[in-house]
Order: structure tokens, then sequence, then C-alpha cells
């Protein structure tokens, strides 16, 4: 078995190819003046050089917080590229204007961008360091008065939106991580659903860091206005290379009264080799407001990848009734750590929330879930239900649970379950025993762990899930 | 304000330095560097972020001065009905003779700290230095130098007491703006059994003391202890306690902590399993009116294989009453096959109550089995209304089962008289409450 277990820990990440194009880049370092050419060069509107620069301003004062379990090195922000764009960038006519290269990557990837291999009903927001190179099924959205655009090209078309919804969920001001990104991001997607329709089909972005030394620092924007429904999907991939890459998102969501937001993530970004060398850092800061009566958003996370993964997607339970949940799998292996969960913010009445984190840790990976559920005083009513479990693979790895639990209100129902133990050996010998390997035996054991969650996923999100797992998982047991 | 302790410190040191030995005083003398250099605790302590503890920290406590006269009547009330058991009580932060009753029993030694280190016991300088350096909070460093009286207790290798043994620290009417630091020290021989009743009650209803302990409990291999602690403080005084415990191997632990005063109450529970076969039960039981604020942090290590812990808390909090738990479980790489169940359940029974929970698993090893649970809730409308079916008024029907809730921990204490008053106690509280409640109706 240990034989496996090496050749596999040892597997290539497959998707660490580096595609050669020239990319349009300014210097490495970070000033207010790269801050303005950001801004300069996306030909942004006043109010957002503004809003850029004093998220900027703020930066300056934060310092960096260290209270997640995680340890890595320090991240040097002034030998970081804050721009990288492919060069070639000739209007897009149609999706055979993009360039050759970077369409053999994606087909590396297995993106389907071309329409007629995109699985049915999938639109795809591909963005390629930082701007969008093509966007599908657009018509089609937009005759039902859906924007589905990149956050540039909605900077520009409906500055309006943007300027009453940046910033409203997650302030320039709110951590360390999402000032940077609010004072540099690139681009990302944008997503307006309005009154009424419902989002005939899952929207999707691909992210993926290419140019070496760029930090990544999307910014999505998703806007379900009342009685509205979509369904958005995230994928991330990198390429493999030695020094860490920072990446630090940002993602709002603000559902309306009766609005329903689902938001899924497949993470499975460069994790560093087996001794911890490179590995994207990815420092998220994800947050939802359900801000009518009703609402609901959903989130749900399989987080395979990253060195380190600092992340905890929230929602903002302002509405009454209104609904928050979180599902999530996180995977460490080799020297991967993660630290993340969720918040849960009761303040409407008669909220509830759902948090069921599975978190698998292998090898010598460090897997912390971190949650916090806040019943302020007038939410009467509120519900919570949170089930934390670990499974343990190997004796080198840890998992921690840091719940917080503040009610305020006497008519709140908060429970909170966790558990933490070891794989089963018994159900390995069994499966053994009726002719699995034990790769397979394992894979097929942690996916009926996370079963739960991927449950929650889009069904093609869920076979690419289910595979990630058993890829990034075997050969971790000894 | 930092400054006035260690002026306090010059000024004992200055004071009482003569009498006390040099070991004894370059343990103060560490201490008080400990303190200097922490300071006390504010809400960026992760330890003590929701526990605010301004009032206290504000205040200028000075130490205890010659206790009001206090007679075994005055006593009684907190005795259990058991005068005939073991006791030994401090007034005030000193030995009181003529209140306590120490009979001699076999492998028993018990006395207070103050004599026993005038007299030189051999082992309490390392036994004390020892402890002192793992002590971990600021207030256990402030208690290390400040503290001048204690207990010491030690029972030999198989000795089995009978009875327990009830330490008894009373705090007067009348000392309002003092402080008392009592130091405990347990050491419980190999395979000796011991059950210890600690207890801390303000005489004074009103009275705004401070009584800052430091307990530290040892179980030699196969030893077996029953600890209940029953923190009954004046309601306007404040509190602040630190056990340790050290289990070696096959040892057994149980430990009741019941916490009904203090207007901040804040106790730190610290379980080491340092040997294979340890196990540690962790019982706890906190109610909290007005503006109380009770603060249980318990940690249980994991550091050896094959041992088992399991913690039940329960807190009943209502009017403007602020609970805190956290319950922190640390596997060790080498603790596999750990067993550790974690329960924390409170009950919100006004508008105002808040709790703040933080039940924290941190697990190294693979092959544990880790759990726990927390709920916060009010009590279940389903039951209230089954028995308002029944006929009972609703006001006891809530009653009721809050007392049931209560009553499961409660029964896990063995010492019958303590469980029997105790009982007694929650009933009168929750029947007060209810008075109350229906007086402001």
């Amino acid at each position: 078995m240990t034989e496996s277990v090496e050749s596999l820990v040892n597997r290539d990440y497959k998707w660490g190819f580096v595609t050669d194009i020239e990319a349009d880049q300014i210097p490495a370092g970070l000033d207010e003046d790269v801050v303005r050419l950001i801004s300069a060069k996306k030909g942004e509107p006043p109010f957002l050089l503004e809003w850029r620069l004093k998220a900027y301003r703020g930066w300056l004062k934060m310092t960096e917080p260290h209270w997640a379990n995680i340890k890595y090195s320090p991240i040097d922000y002034q030998g970081m590229v804050y721009y990288a764009a492919p060069r070639t960038k000739a209007p897009l006519g149609s999706l055979d204007d993009v360039d050759p290269k970077i369409r053999e990557t994606y087909d590396k990837l297995g993106i389907p961008l071309t329409e007629q291999k995109i699985l049915s009903g999938v639109a795809v927001d591909a963005v390629f360091d930082s701007v969008s190179v093509g966007t599908t099924y657009r018509r089609q959205l937009g005759e039902m008065g859906i924007i589905f655009c990149s956050f540039s090209e909605a900077v520009r078309e409906y500055p309006d939106l943007i300027q009453r919804y940046l910033g409203s969920v997650v302030p320039a001001s709110d951590n360390f991580f999402a000032a940077l990104n609010s004072a540099v991001f690139s681009d990302g997607s944008f997503v307006y659903v309005p009154k009424g329709v419902r989002c005939p089909m899952d929207l999707s972005t691909y992210f993926r860091i290419n140019a070496q030394n760029t930090g990544q620092f999307e910014r999505t924007l998703i806007v379900a206005d009342e009685g509205s429904y979509v369904s958005y999907l995230e994928g991330c991939t990198a390429p493999k290379r030695d020094e860490n890459q920072l990446h630090a998102a940002v993602v709002e969501l603000v559902a309306m009264a009766g609005a329903t937001i689902k938001y899924s993530t497949v993470q499975n970004w460069y994790a560093g080799d087996e001794d911890g060398k490179g590995g994207i850092y990815n420092f998220v800061t994800k947050r939802g407001k359900c801000a009518g009566a009703g609402a609901k958003i959903s989130w749900t996370q399989v987080e395979t990848g990253s060195a380190i993964t600092w992340k905890y997607p929230s929602v903002i339970l302002q509405g009454d009734n209104s609904i928050g949940e979180f599902y999530s799998v996180a995977v460490t292996n080799a020297c991967q750590q993660a630290d993340t969960g969720t918040k849960m913010i009761h303040i409407g009445r008669n909220t509830k929330s759902t948090v069921v984190s599975k978190g698998i840790s292998a090898g010598r990976g460090q897997n912390s879930y971190r949650g916090q559920v806040k019943v302020m005083p007038r939410a009467d009513g509120a519900r919570n239900y949170t089930q934390c479990d670990s499974m343990l693979i190997g004796n080198r790895c840890g998992a921690h649970t840091f719940p917080y639990i503040d009610v305020q209100n006497r008519t709140a129902a908060v429970e909170h379950e966790a558990s933490t133990s070891k794989i089963g050996e018994d159900q390995i010998f069994y499966l053994k025993q009726r002719g699995l390997n034990t790769e397979n035996a394992i894979s097929m054991i942690v996916n009926g762990f996370c079963k739960e969650v991927f449950r929650e996923l889009p069904m093609e999100f869920a076979v690419e899930a289910q595979k990630l797992l058993g890829i990034s998982l075997e050969g971790s047991v000894g | 304000m930092i400054e006035h302790y260690l002026r306090e410190y010059e000024v004992a040191a200055a004071d009482g330095g003569a009498t006390a030995p040099g070991w004894f005083r370059s343990l103060q003398a560490d201490a008080i560097e400990l303190f200097r250099a922490s300071g006390f605790p504010g809400p960026k302590d992760e330890e003590w972020r929701f526990t605010p503890i301004a009032p206290l920290v504000r205040a200028t406590f000075r130490p205890a001065g010659s206790a009001t006269p206090v007679g075994l009547t005055d006593l009684e009330p907190f005795l259990f009905g058991r005068l005939d058991w073991p006791r030994l009580v401090l007034v005030d932060g000193r030995f009181s003779p003529e209140l306590s009753q120490l009979p001699s029993i076999a492998g028993l030694a018990i006395a207070n700290l103050a004599s026993v280190v005038k007299s030189g016991d051999g082992d309490l300088a390392s036994d004390l230095a020892e402890a002192s350096g793992r002590t971990v909070t600021p207030f256990a460093s402030l208690n290390a130098a400040l503290g001048m009286d204690g207990t010491v207790l030690r029972l030999a290798s198989d000795s089995v007491m009978e009875e327990p043994v009830h330490l008894v620290h009373v705090t007067t009417p009348g000392s309002d703006g003092t402080v008392t630091h009592p130091r405990l020290l347990v050491v419980i021989g190999e395979r000796a059994r011991a059950q210890v009743i600690e207890s801390y009650v303000g005489l004074g209803s009103e009275g705004c003391y401070w009584t800052n302990v430091v307990c530290d409990v040892r179980l030699s291999r196969g030893a077996w202890v029953e600890h209940t602690r029953i923190q009954r403080e004046s309601e306007s005084a404040y509190h602040t306690g630190v056990t340790e415990i050290r289990q070696e191997a096959d040892s057994h632990y149980r430990s009741f902590s019941f916490a009904i005063g203090g207007a901040i109450a804040r106790h730190d529970l610290r379980s080491r399993l340092g040997g294979s076969g340890a196990e540690a039960l962790l019982y706890g039981l906190y109610f909290g009116r007005g503006d109380q604020l009770v603060d249980n942090h318990t940690t249980i290590f994991h550091d050896q294989p094959d041992c088992r812990s399991w913690e039940v808390y329960k807190g009943i909090l209502t009017d403007r009453a602020h609970g805190v738990f956290n319950g922190k479980i640390i596997v060790q790489p080498i603790a596999q096959k750990t067993d550790a169940k974690q329960t924390n359940r409170a009950l919100l029974l006004s508008d105002t109550a808040k709790i703040d929970t933080k039940p924290q698993l941190e697990i190294f090893a693979d092959d544990v089995k880790c759990t726990h649970g927390a709920t916060v809730g009010n009590l279940d409308p389903l039951a209230r209304f089954y028995l308002t079916s029944r006929g009972i008024p609703d006001r006891v029907a809530g009653e009721l089962l809050t007392y049931a809730f209560a009553a499961e921990v409660l029964n896990e204490i063995s010492a019958e008289p303590v469980r029997t008053v105790l009982d007694r106690l929650i009933h009168g509280r929750l029947a007060s409450d209810r008075l109350e409640a229906h007086d402001a109706r």
C-alpha cells in the first residue's frame, strides 16, 4: 500500500502548465500611482477611482491578520504585480476571436468555452488573469433582462448598479485582504437578475491564475432582485509554480426580498508540492446579505486546492424569514492548511441557518473549521443548526474546530454538533474484501462522508468535485 | 491598575518578607514579574474576548484586614448539615483554627498553607514551584505573588477517605474593597481515594469583594478523586479562579463545578491527562440573573493515549445575565484512542440574557473519537404545552422544566448531603426568580 501511496502523492499536478502568451503587465509594487494606473487602464469612472484610493489608504493603516490557525511565510506585497492582462485586446466579436493559446489552455482544463462544447445550459464567463475574455450565452440571458458580464464591462455599462451595490456587503474597510482587493481588483464577474426572473441556467466562471508573480484580485458582485433566482458556479485552477501566489478575492451577494442566490465553488488551485513548496495563498472574503424578507443565500464549497485557504463565506440574515446555508467540504493533504467556515448573523425575525462542514485531513494537512453563529437581540425565533465533522487520515495531520456561538435572544434555538474521527478501518477492510483497492475504497468512503454537501452542488459540478476529491486524497493513507 | 498590585506586592514583601523562607519569596518575585509583564487581560485576548472584566480591573482592592468574628452558627448553613465532616476554614483569606475541624485520618495530611510554608514541608517548595510554572492567567500570577494562605492536602498512597473534606472560604460582611488570594494544593497518592469539596461563601449578601483562587490537584497513578466546587459568593462580588488538574495513568477525576454568585465570576478549569488510561469527568452548572457575568473556561489536554474525557456544562440565564462558555479539547499526536465528548447547553429565560459559547476541538491524532455539541435555546414549547395541558400552571411548568434541565447535571454529585442542599438551593432560586418576574408584572 505504501508504494502506491507514494506514487499517488507524487502524482503531478495535472493542470500545472504555463501558457506562454505575452501579458500586459505593470511593474511590481503597490502605491497610489499603481491604483490610479489600474483604474486608468480600465477606463473607470471617477467614483470608482476614489473608492479604490480610499480602500488603499485604509489598507495602509491595517495589519495583516494572524488569528487564523495557519502558518505561512510572509507575503511581500511590494514584490507582486498588481495587473496583468493578455496583450491581444481586440474587441471580441465572437468566440473565434479569442487567442488560440488561451483557448488551448482552457481546452486542457476541459472548460467547454466553445458554445457547441458547453455542457448543456452552462454559460461561462472565463477570467484569464484578471481580464474577462469571453462570455457565452449572453444574448439569451440579455433577453430576460439578466446581466451577466465581466466586472469591468459592468463598470462601463451599468455604473449606477455598481455604485449602488459595490461594497454594500463587504465594505472596503472590512478586513486587510478585502481592503487590498478593493484597491487593486482587476476584474471579475457581475450578475444582475431582475425582479421575478428565474435565471434559466447555471452561470459559471472559471478563474485561472497564469502569469508568474501576479496576484489575482477578482471581485464578484451578484444582485438578485425581488423574487428572482440565480445559481452561480465558480471553479478555479492555477498552473504549478514554485513561488506562492496570492489570491485575495471578494465576493458580494445581495438577495432582495424573496430572492434566492445559490453560489457553488470548486476550488482546485495548486496546493504546493508534498514538502509545502509553492502553492496558492487563498485569502478570500465572501459574504452575502439577505436584504429583504424571505431571501435565501446558499453557499456550497469544495476546497481541495491551495496551500493556504482562509475563507469564511457568510450570510447576513437581515430580512425576516430569510435563510442562510453553508455546505462545505475542505480537504487538506500534504502540507496544505485550511482555516475555513462561515458566519451566520441573524438580525431579522424567524431567520434560519444551516451549516454543514466536512473537513478531511490527510498527510500533514491541518484543517480548521472556524464559524460564528450570532443571534442579535431582535432575531426572534432564529434557528441554527450546525454540524461539523472531521475525518483524519494518517497520524500526522490535524483537525480543529473553533465555533463561536453568541446568542442574545431567548427565543432562538441554536444547535451545534461536531465530531472528529478516523477513517473507518473496518469500512476499508469491507470494501477491499469486495474487490476494491485501497484508493477506491477510501475515495468511496470519503465521498459518502461528503454526500450531504455534494448533494447541494449542481450535477456537473458534483461529478467534478467527486473526481477532484478522489485525486487529492488518493494515496493519503498510511 | 496593575501598579496598585505591584505596590501591594512591594509592601507585602517588605512586611512579611522577613518571616517567609527564601524559596517562597523567590516564587512570589517570579510571579509578580509575570504579572507585571502580562498586566490584566483585555478584550483583545482571545481567552477574555467575551468576558468584560473592566469593573474588576478598574477597582483597586486592598488585602483583607483582620477578620470580623465569625461563629460556627454563621457557617452552619453552608456545611450541608454535616458538621462532622473534616473541614478547613479560611475566613477572609486567613486560616481559622476555631472553625476548622481537622481530625486525624490515616494517610491524610491537611494544614493551612501559611503554616506549611513556615514549618517547611519537604515537597511543598517543588510542588508550588512546578505549579506556578504552569499557571496560565494573569490572575493566577497575581495569586502566586500576593497569596498568603490556603490549603495543602496530601493523601498517602492506598489511603481511602470515607468522608469528604470540606475546604471553606468565607468572606465576612464588611469586607468591601478587599481581595483574598487563596491557594490550594491537593496531592493524592497512588490508588488513594478522596472526596474534596471546595466552597466559596459570601456572608454578606451585598459585599463587593474579590476572591482570586488557584487550586492545583494532582492524581498519582490509579488515584480516584471527586472534586466539588461550589461558588456562592455575594452577587456583587468578583470571583476569579483557576483549577489545574494533573492526572497520571489510570487515575479517575470527577469534578462538579457549581456557580451561582458573583457579579463577575470566571473559572478556568484545566485538566491534563498525562498517563494512559486516565479519565476525567467534568460537570458544570451555573446560574446568572441580574447583571451577573458567569464565565467557565475548560481545557482538557489529552497528552497520552487511551484516555477518556467526558464533559457536560449547563447554564441557566435570566434578566440581563451574560454567560460565557469555552470548552477546549486538545489531543496531542501521540494520544491515540482518545475518547472525548463534550456537551454544553444554555437556557436563556429572558429577552436580555445572552450567552457566548465556544466549544473547541484541536486534534492532532487520527485514531480518536471526539465530539462536541452545543445548544442554546429556551424551554421546549412542546413539553411546556404538555404540562399545561395536564393542568399545571404555565409558570410552574416553566419552573419544572428548568429544574429538570439543571437536575440532569446535579444528579452527578455523589455526596448525597451536598446534592440535597444544592437541589433545595436551585428550587429556591427558581421560585424567587418566578416571584420577581411575577412582581414585575
